[in-house]
């Protein structure tokens, strides 16, 4: 039974020498349902109110008063005036932005070139751990073991560091392995996947695949990443303890600095020759190569640069957050990035941001008022967003602009 | 427990020429260092009588007391002398024996060892199994006694096994050269590894080259039930990836729905077989064995029906863009889990397997095939063939083909497509059902069942070519087998991993699967 769906107009079709189409393919859209743009297209946003350049650069500055504003609020201003800033929601807020920046890399990737990787939690966890073993070195003979060795390798009797930790006790060293660790995996990974011609549906099914796979590795304890709990406890960075306040709004401003940077790059990218031509890549790849450029170089310079920002993010998320563990790579994570770029608008760069503020916002409140609705509000916000919402909340906003103009 | 006692009295069998338990056993048994106790006791126990098993009874279950050097059997608040079983008065200075774990152990091992000698087959069993992994010499002798007395051919040959495993351990080299003979002719894998032990602390040269011997015979009458039990361990999976991704297969594969949602649809299955199940326990006690007949269909039409309201609530006005279906089926599993966490609690449900779906058959020595697998294997087979003849045979699989290849067409010649598309999609649904009411009779059933076998599932799709019903069933066989065969080199974990790689790898070589569709398109 190698053909068990007997196709009806087979026989016709091999009378004309033809052979049937893919199954995908033939779902296309008909007359008696709305029309909907084909796979990974989506409708440009335009110079919407928030891209044009005097919206870009609002958004901006207000990126810049954040930074500046929220530690002074926190540390300056005395605790139960109205306008202290609560540790916690400083805290909260720098996890929210190393969350945007995972989100901004989803939309370089899946908003701009068409490519939906449902493994983004790898890199973002590669760069998290590559911080997280610097940090486990920082705390020196200072854990539950008094011993040089972190503890989890004292406790599974251990007696040397592993050769991957070779270079965990130099700051200059784990600041180029936080690029050049997820960078390195990105490219194996897309080169092979790229070359195949790997697309659509089938990139996100393997992407998954190899977040699970590096989900059950890392929970293993003789990898040498602490197992199921990870890293945890940590001290000190760069010899200062980490719980000081001024510690804490350094990494902030890092963080809010870094989101900055790294959204006026992709500014920059999208605007530039390349953004185009990866943009064309999106809409028509067959006919970008029909007109002479080679996609695999395009596809696989995104694909490493948006997990190097993914490294990134998850670098400065690690010491915020105080604990990193193979959760990180559970397949559901990498999803939810995709959800946040979703919700905020895919193509437009302002958009994932404010998806991933909105979502995270929404979770850090349902789940502490009314945490079993967390789950129900999330599934609805997704399903409403892509029924309703094809361009997310930038495009929502669009569009209300609109009528109201007219 | 006391009726077991009393059993074991009763029974009991006495040699012929034990005498009595003496003032000085007992002494010996509860005076002096753990050492000297241990030696009094098995020395005792090689020529027991009634007096002395109830005696050891009695310093198992922490009834005897002491008072100076005088010992005392206490029962129903009653003293008794152990040797001649008269009453006597307690002293008010009696004092509980002491018994350390050595010691506590050591009267395990002796009451089991007496036992060897029951009359009741089901004791001697259990003895059998008790004394398994004890190979103290002291041990030999009644052994011996009980080996000669033995009349079930497989206790005799199970205690001849551990005759050469006391053996084995014995200082004397003639006495070990014998065991390794012995040895060499069993087919338990518990052998094997106690061959192995022994090698590791064997010094004298001839006695290693015997025991080599030994072990590589062991091993080659081994070698056939390993490889035959990876084989249907490996069906086994293999049947129950089919079942999950059987569903799929229509779903994505001839609908190309990313349905994310797969998951949560069999764990609804799974909760309808646990709600029939609570069902039959409260109304109808006495059928409860046929409950799984009566959840089949139920968990069929539950997750359908979900299914249904599914496609026609969401999925389809998002029919050609696969990857908002990816979204949205993700909100919507989401959703399922949450509501099944409402409804019966975050916690694991249990769903018991019926009577007859216990044990299994006992094939070779160290291959039995457990009924529930063999159950689940047929049960799979059954859906397969089932959904073929749906979907080769019949009027609404003849629309569902003609709807997925060509929908204008189908639509001119007059066939309701939404309604067809409905009606498929429910039936992917379906069948994740079924695939879920069998889970439910292999592993935990809980919110989060779905989650486990998502990507196991899309990977069986890809792997077996989208759209081709033959490749996803070659890919769960091979996939199956493939995962248990490297399990028994590398571990569960690891061996998972390879084959995650494996997939991608594959991929990479033939990105359509293992029956590609054949087309021209630019964009295949």
């Amino acid at each position: 039974m190698s053909t068990p769906f007997p196709t009806i107009n087979e026989s016709l079709l091999a009378e004309q020498g033809m052979e049937p189409t893919r199954v995908a393919s033939v779902a296309a859209p008909v007359a008696d349902r709305p029309t909907a743009p084909p796979t990974g297209r989506v409708e440009l946003p335009g110079k919407g109110p928030l891209l044009t350049r005097s919206g870009w650069s609002a958004f901006v500055i207000a990126l810049i008063v954040v930074c500046a504003v929220a530690p002074m609020l926190n540390l300056w201003v005395p605790e139960g005036h109205a306008l202290h800033l609560s540790t916690y929601a400083v805290a909260l807020l720098g996890k929210i932005m190393c969350y945007a920046i995972c989100a901004l890399a989803m939309d370089l990737i899946w908003g701009y070139t068409g490519i939906l990787s449902l493994g983004h939690g790898v890199f973002f966890a590669l760069g998290g751990y590559t911080m997280g073993m610097y940090l486990m070195r920082q705390i020196g003979a200072d854990g539950n073991y008094k011993s040089n060795l972190p503890d989890f390798m004292v406790f599974l009797d251990w007696k040397e560091l592993p050769w991957h930790w070779t270079f965990s006790d130099s700051f200059v060293a784990t600041l180029i392995l936080i690029v050049a660790v997820p960078g390195v995996v990105a490219f194996v990974f897309g080169y092979f996947a790229f070359r195949s011609r790997i697309k659509g549906v089938y990139f996100s099914i393997i992407t998954q695949a190899m977040t699970f796979a590096a989900m059950l590795l890392f929970f293993r304890n003789e990898t040498g990443f602490g197992g199921n709990n990870g890293f945890t406890d940590f001290k000190r960075i760069l010899d200062i303890p980490i719980a000081t306040p001024s510690m804490r709004m350094t990494l902030f401003v890092m963080t809010g600095l870094t989101l900055l940077g790294f959204f006026l790059f992709a500014k920059w990218l999208v605007g530039s020759k390349f953004g185009r031509v990866l943009q064309a890549i999106r809409d028509a790849e067959t006919r970008v190569m029909f007109s002479g450029y080679s996609p695999l170089g395009y596809k696989l310079t995104i694909w490493v640069i948006s997990a190097v920002m993914c490294g990134v993010a998850g670098a400065l998320y690690v010491p915020q957050v105080g604990i990193i563990n193979p959760g990180e790579m559970s397949p559901a994570n990498s999803i939810e990035i995709a959800i946040w770029a979703a919700v905020g608008g895919r193509a437009s760069l302002i958009g994932p941001i404010v998806g991933a503020f909105i979502v995270n916002g929404a979770k850090s409140w349902l789940t502490v008022a009314y945490p079993e609705f967390w789950l129900y509000f999330l599934g609805a916000l997704f399903i409403g967003v892509t029924l309703f919402l094809p361009n997310g909340v930038v495009g929502l906003v669009k569009k209300l602009r609109k009528g109201a103009e007219q | 427990m006391l009726l077991r006692h009393l059993l074991f009295y009763a029974t009991l069998f006495i040699a012929t020429h034990a005498h009595a338990l003496s003032a000085d056993e007992v002494k010996g048994i509860i005076f002096g260092e753990t050492d000297t106790r241990v030696e009094a006791l098995n020395k005792a126990a090689l020529t027991a009588d009634e007096k002395t098993v109830a005696f050891i009874q009695a310093l198992s279950d922490d009834a005897v007391k002491t008072s100076g050097d005088k010992v005392f059997v206490v029962k129903d608040d009653k003293a008794f002398d152990p040797v001649t079983g008269a009453e006597q008065p307690l002293p008010p200075d009696a004092e509980d024996v002491i018994n350390p774990n050595m010691m506590r152990s050591e009267l395990d091992n002796a009451l089991a060892a007496l036992k060897l000698l029951s009359k009741d087959e089901q004791l001697r069993r259990e003895a059998i199994k008790t004394l398994g992994s004890d190979s103290d010499e002291a041990r030999l002798p009644l052994i011996e006694k009980a080996y000669a007395a033995e009349t079930v051919p497989a206790l005799k040959d199970q205690l001849e096994m551990m005759r050469a495993a006391i053996l084995l351990g014995s200082s004397d080299k003639a006495k070990r050269l014998e065991a390794a003979g012995l040895l060499s002719a069993s087919k338990n894998p518990a052998t094997k590894t106690v061959l192995i032990e022994r090698l590791g602390t064997e010094l004298d040269a001839d006695v290693k080259v015997a025991l080599q011997a030994a072990l590589a015979k062991v091993e080659a009458s081994l070698a056939w039930g390993d490889k035959l039990g990876a084989i249907f361990s490996g069906i086994s999976l293999g049947s129950i990836l089919l079942l999950v991704a059987l569903g799929l297969a229509i779903t994505y594969g001839l609908m190309g729905v990313i349905n994310m949602a797969h998951g949560e649809l069999m764990m609804i299955g799974a909760y309808a077989t646990y709600v029939v199940q609570g069902l039959f326990q409260k109304y109808l006690p006495g059928a409860f064995d046929w409950y799984l007949l009566a959840a089949v269909p139920v968990a069929f039409l539950a997750s359908a029906l979900m299914g249904a309201v599914l496609e026609r609530s969401v999925i389809r006005f998002l029919y050609g863009r696969p990857l908002e279906t990816l979204l949205a089926t993700w909100g919507i599993s989401l959703m399922l889990q949450q509501l099944v966490r409402t409804i019966f609690g975050a916690q694991n449900v249990g769903v018991e397997n019926p009577v007859w779906m216990s044990g299994g058959v006992q094939v070779l020595g160290n291959l039995s095939l457990p009924y529930n697998r063999l159950v689940i294997i047929g049960f799979a087979i059954a859906v397969l063939l089932g959904m073929g003849w749906l979907i080769g045979k019949t009027r609404l699989g003849l629309f569902v083909r003609g709807v997925t290849q060509n929908r204008p067409i189908a639509s001119c010649m007059g066939v309701n497509t939404a309604r067809i598309d409905t009606y498929a999609f429910a039936l992917g649904s379906g069948i994740a059902g079924l695939a879920g009411c069998a889970l439910s009779q292999v592993g935990n059933v809980g919110p989060d069942l779905g989650q486990g076998y998502i990507v196991d599932a899309f990977m069986v799709v890809v792997l077996g070519g989208v759209g081709q019903l033959a490749g996803t069933v070659y890919a769960a066989m091979g996939l199956g087998i493939l995962n248990k065969f490297l399990e028994g080199w590398t571990g569960a974990v690891l061996a998972k991993i390879a084959v995650l790689v494996f997939i991608i790898i594959f991929i990479q070589k033939r990105p359509q699967g293992i029956f590609a569709m054949k087309g021209r398109s630019a964009e295949a």
